[in-house]
């Protein structure tokens, strides 16, 4: 029928308008909140500061032998947490991350290590269940907008599981994937192993002619350091959460700013063939009249 | 006169900074006043009230779930866990 092919595209128009409107609303969202995140990340920056400097004091004062980071021997088995994100609409920011964490996995167990799966986000979350994969632990906490107390309890769960012995499910190490924020077109996913802690990469912070000064420690080095180091543990797992959250914002801004120019697109190509139809059915109505009247005026 | 200078931080925030002239902490050994030209001096603190004074008077009192106190050269760090509450002229936001 001639009309019907009209009626198709405009249907079409209509409905690739609205997720237009829906694609541009998500984009201005993921903008208005991704300097609010950036914000966050950055006032989060004295405290991490402080504490990797207090680390690094008493780390030159005295041994450093502690239970956070010492290497275990006794295990086989390590920790990977993977921080994704809760929603989609982000382009590929949390297929890139589980990408990343499976290269990971891959590797560890190449090794001939046994990998327990700790995720944040619901994103990942539903990756590892729908493919039957026992995940450990899992938080969903709102990762465009992670707390501290979220990220101390992931900390908390995970400093656990470093501690426990073997039979309790102890793990020998704990690697962390997630994205790095590195401006607002990239963002990069990164692996990070967290325990046992490298003390050494936080002496090097003082400068060359700065020494550090001999401390009075109350009570004494190793309760001080018992108290700094999971903190430490702390604020890294909630600075790793917050450059996760301004990234994925960026990633879904730029995914629903590529989603409205396509809908825009597909709008001006759909409305492009509305106008032929429409100009075929006048057309084809034009020659019916024509040669009808041709065939009444030769009878 | 020499002065302090005090870096109040938590978690998410840095809560107040500036020059001050005493710094009042609960340290896990009992509470510790610290005035200008201290040792370098390092404590882990217990929940308990952090009062830091300037010359014009109580600047900042606010209580704390723990965390700890660095003493350097007349730079004092604090960093606590959980502000709870706290009261000030000239607190940061």
């Amino acid at each position: 029928m001639a009309g019907g092919s009209q009626r198709v595209y405009k249907q079409r128009i209509k409905s690739t308008q609205s997720l237009k409107k829906m694609f541009r609303a998500q984009e201005l969202i993921a903008a208005s909140r991704i300097g609010k995140a950036r914000g966050r990340s950055a006032a989060a920056t004295p405290y991490e500061r402080a504490i990797t400097r207090a680390v690094s004091a008493v780390a030159t004062h005295s041994s450093t032998d502690h239970p956070l980071t010492r290497e275990r021997h006794d295990t086989n088995r390590v920790a990977v947490l993977v921080i994704a994100s809760d929603r989609g609409m982000a382009g590929a920011y949390s297929a890139s991350v589980i990408r990343e964490t499976e290269k990971l996995v891959q590797q560890l167990t190449a090794e001939g290590k046994e990998v327990s799966l700790y995720a944040t986000g619901r994103r990942a979350i539903s990756f590892y269940r729908y493919r039957g994969r026992e995940l450990t632990g899992e938080w969903s906490y709102g990762s465009d907008n992670p707390q501290s107390d979220v990220a101390g309890e992931i900390a908390d769960t995970l400093l656990g599981a470093f501690l426990a012995p073997v039979a309790e499910g102890g793990v020998a190490e704990l690697h962390v994937v997630y994205t790095q924020f590195v401006n607002m077109v990239t963002q990069r996913p990164r692996v990070v192993r967290m325990l046992p802690l490298e003390i050494v990469e936080g002496v090097a912070a003082p400068g060359e002619h700065e020494v550090l000064p001999l401390y009075d420690f109350e009570p004494s080095p190793e309760v001080v350091l018992d108290a700094l180091l999971p903190r430490y543990v702390r604020s890294r797992i909630f600075s790793f959460l917050l450059d996760a959250a301004a990234s994925e914002l960026a990633s879904r801004q730029r995914a629903m700013h590529t989603a409205t120019d396509n809908a825009e697109d597909l709008i001006r190509n759909y409305t492009r063939l509305a106008n032929q139809a429409r100009q075929a059915d006048i057309t084809q109505e034009i020659s019916e009249i024509v040669s009808g009247a041709d065939a009444l005026a030769a009878s | 006169m020499a002065e302090l200078n005090v870096d109040l931080v938590a978690a998410d925030r840095k809560v107040w900074s500036g020059a001050a002239r005493e710094v009042s902490a609960p340290s896990v050994e009992g509470q510790i006043g610290i005035l200008v030209g201290h040792t370098p001096f390092l404590a882990v603190l217990r929940p308990g009230t952090v009062k830091v004074s300037t010359t014009q008077g109580v600047a900042v009192e606010a209580h704390v779930s723990g965390g700890f106190i660095s003493v350097d050269d007349d730079l004092v760090t604090i960093v606590v866990d959980k502000i709870t509450q706290s009261a000030g002229s000239s607190a940061l936001a």
